[in-house]
């Protein structure tokens, strides 16, 4: 059977994104999976109970996994020497960089918002937020294909996994880009709203200056900011700056969550360029939910504090879970 | 410092995306804007201007004749010139087709700095800009949430998209594709909305980059798309009710598989 990499994603692999690929992988072959890092028992486990044939660790000393250039040399290096049957690559910002890449240097043809892998392998990918879904193949080189593993049912198929130590010349442009620590106060409690990665806010529903507590709360657990829309900044539960709608701040984050924002036209000029929406709110009807990926019917005083207790738990407990994933 | 500002035409959104025959993006005859992120990747460069000396910026575009008013936006914004690479045999080029094009042309016109955005408003594939900076071998610094750009260094601050905060720092020449948290473009100062008209477009075809047209379009392709069916309208994706205690499961869940926990 012709091997299928899998990049894991953190250097360890021990995230749910890779266990979708592995979930997926198996469907088109030997699902082997290439780390950021070194091998650890507990991830060759892990990647072991979701199907992992082989594991290779990233050689060190190296430049290590935090680096997109040190796994595109890996893939590079591994796909030249395996010719495997697909490369696939959850698509976050780093794994479409990288899946990028290895396109070139392979030239070979690269398949993005991937959202289920058919045998072939056929890609079925998501287009525009859902409203299309397109059916695609690579007919030159190694498919490579970024997944949006969200989509993916992880289910696990057990195997034991042999962890084998590959050789690979890092070429000295993969020190070209470095990380560097981030000045202090940068990446503080509280990030600046305009630039913000995650942004809570609160609205009319949340009800009082007492209970916009919670929604601080909520973005310290998630690392992102706090802001609210007119009415709350209007009522004083929250600081003016802290405005988010057309005449506000317009803020971009990879996830936003609205606690009782019914979601007027203007505040949704201020936050529709975020990439995940979810929302909170007692009405159905609330506009908000029409922009949500996840839109929840309830009440953010009770809601809320169940979530927060929850992310606690699973902070002290990380599970994979493995339930299926249920859409309207 | 020479700056190439890659931008795209996308159609407006009032419009929406629409397929013709041959499942490629039907662009003829509808209206056009220029992609937000590349709105705002020109403004980036313009911005350098405060703390780099002689920013000449031009605008590049690929895309068939309507994609000029993209680059006539560009240059309104305040980019210097621009080039329109046109042709035909250019029509259903894959990503790995048009970086082989961008990635000539910024060759050509030789450069300090390629700035993008991240995700084009239409297809955004986001693997354009990583592959354009494969090709011409200089470092690239992908999703910069702020960029800060000195004579001969760059520096961007990112999230990993799931919050994970990082500062990564290249040397010039670089290519740098950016993200809609860098800011609001500002409005284009009269000067340059009177100067747009004078500003010259040169338009270059695939034998001006000596690049075979068989290497690109449709027959160059690596990939191709079998079918193209309407699924459902993109948002709400899925509502929930229930107690609190369940739904806050549901809702952890969707921020673990998103990765956010
Ligand atoms: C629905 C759909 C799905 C597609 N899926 C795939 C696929 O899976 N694999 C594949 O290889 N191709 C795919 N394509 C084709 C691909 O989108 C086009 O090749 C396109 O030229 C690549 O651009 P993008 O807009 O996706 O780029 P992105 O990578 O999203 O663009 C990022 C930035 O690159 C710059 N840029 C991109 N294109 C241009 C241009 N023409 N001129 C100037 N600057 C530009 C802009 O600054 C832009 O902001 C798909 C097209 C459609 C319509
Ligand atoms: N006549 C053309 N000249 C130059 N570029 C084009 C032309 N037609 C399409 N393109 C570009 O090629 C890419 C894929 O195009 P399409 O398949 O038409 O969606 C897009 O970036 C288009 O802008």
């Amino acid at each position: 059977m012709r091997q299928v990499l899998v990049l894991a994603e953190g250097t360890t692999g021990t995230r749910r994104a890779t266990c979708a690929l592995l979930t997926v992988a198996r469907r088109l072959g030997a699902p082997a999976v290439v780390l950021g890092g070194p091998a650890d028992p507990a991830g060759t486990a892990l990647l072991g109970r979701f199907g992992a044939k082989t594991i290779y660790p990233m050689p060190a000393p190296g430049p290590g996994g935090q680096s997109a250039a040190a796994r595109v040399e890996m893939l590079v290096e591994l796909a030249r020497r395996t010719s495997p049957a697909a490369i696939l690559i959850a698509s976050g910002r780093d794994g479409l960089e990288i899946a990028g890449r290895v396109g070139v240097r392979l030239d070979s043809g690269v398949l993005s918002d991937v959202v289920d892998v058919l045998d072939g392998p056929v890609a079925v990918q998501s287009v525009r937020g859902g409203s299309y879904l397109v059916r695609s193949r690579v007919v030159r080189g190694v498919p490579v294909l970024a997944v949006r593993t969200e989509h993916i049912t992880v289910v696990p198929d057990p195997a034991t996994p042999a962890v084998r130590q590959v050789r690979v010349a890092f070429p000295a442009g993969v020190y070209a880009v470095r990380t560097v620590r981030p000045r202090t106060g940068r990446t503080s409690a509280s990030p600046e709203l305009s630039t913000a990665a995650v942004v809570v806010t609160g609205g009319r529903g949340v009800g009082s200056r007492a209970a916009f507590d919670l929604v601080n709360r909520l973005a310290e657990a998630l690392g992102g900011a706090a802001g609210g829309s007119h009415t709350a900044t209007e009522l004083g539960w929250c600081p003016r700056k802290a405005l988010v709608d057309q005449v506000g701040t317009i803020v971009h984050p990879s996830l936003y969550l609205a606690l009782g924002v019914s979601g007027s036209q203007r505040h949704c000029a201020g936050m529709r360029g975020a990439a995940t929406i979810v929302a909170i709110d007692s009405d159905p009807a609330a506009p908000i939910f029409r922009l949500s990926d996840l839109g929840v019917v309830g009440d953010v005083h009770q809601v809320v504090p169940e979530l927060l207790a929850e992310i606690e738990r699973r902070r002290a407990q990380p599970v994979i879970s493995t339930r299926t994933v249920t859409e309207a | 410092m020479r700056v190439v500002v890659l931008v795209k035409q996308v159609p407006s959104e009032d419009v929406g995306l629409s397929f013709a025959p041959d499942l490629t993006v039907d662009r003829g005859g509808l209206p056009g804007v220029l992609s937000a992120g590349d709105r705002i990747a020109v403004d980036q460069g313009l911005r350098l201007a405060v703390r780099v000396r002689d920013v000449q910026i031009t605008a590049v575009t690929m895309g068939p004749l309507s994609a000029r008013e993209a680059l006539r936006t560009a240059l309104l914004l305040g980019a210097d010139n621009a080039v329109h690479i046109l042709d035909e045999a250019l029509h259903g080029s894959d990503a790995l087709a048009t970086s082989l094009v961008l990635a000539a042309a910024a060759a050509r016109l030789e450069f300090d700095l390629v700035l993008c955005g991240s995700a084009s408003a239409d297809s955004g594939m986001s693997a354009v800009p990583a592959m354009v900076a494969e090709r011409l071998a200089v470092p690239g610094l992908h999703f910069a949430d702020e960029l800060l750009v000195r004579e001969r260094k760059v520096e961007i601050h990112r999230d990993d998209g799931h919050g994970d905060l990082r500062v990564l720092v290249a040397d010039l020449p670089a290519v740098v594709s950016i993200t809609e948290r860098c800011g609001e473009p500002r409005y284009p100062r009269y000067v340059s909305r009177v100067d747009a008209r004078e500003k010259l477009i040169s338009t270059w075809s695939l034998g001006t980059l000596s690049i075979d047209p068989a290497q690109v379009g449709r027959r160059g392709a690596a990939c191709v798309v079998d079918a193209v069916t309407p699924h459902r309208p993109a948002r709400p994706r899925a509502l929930v009710e229930g107690d609190p205690t369940s739904t806050a499961v549901r809702l952890a869940d969707f921020l673990a598989e998103r990765e956010f926990l």
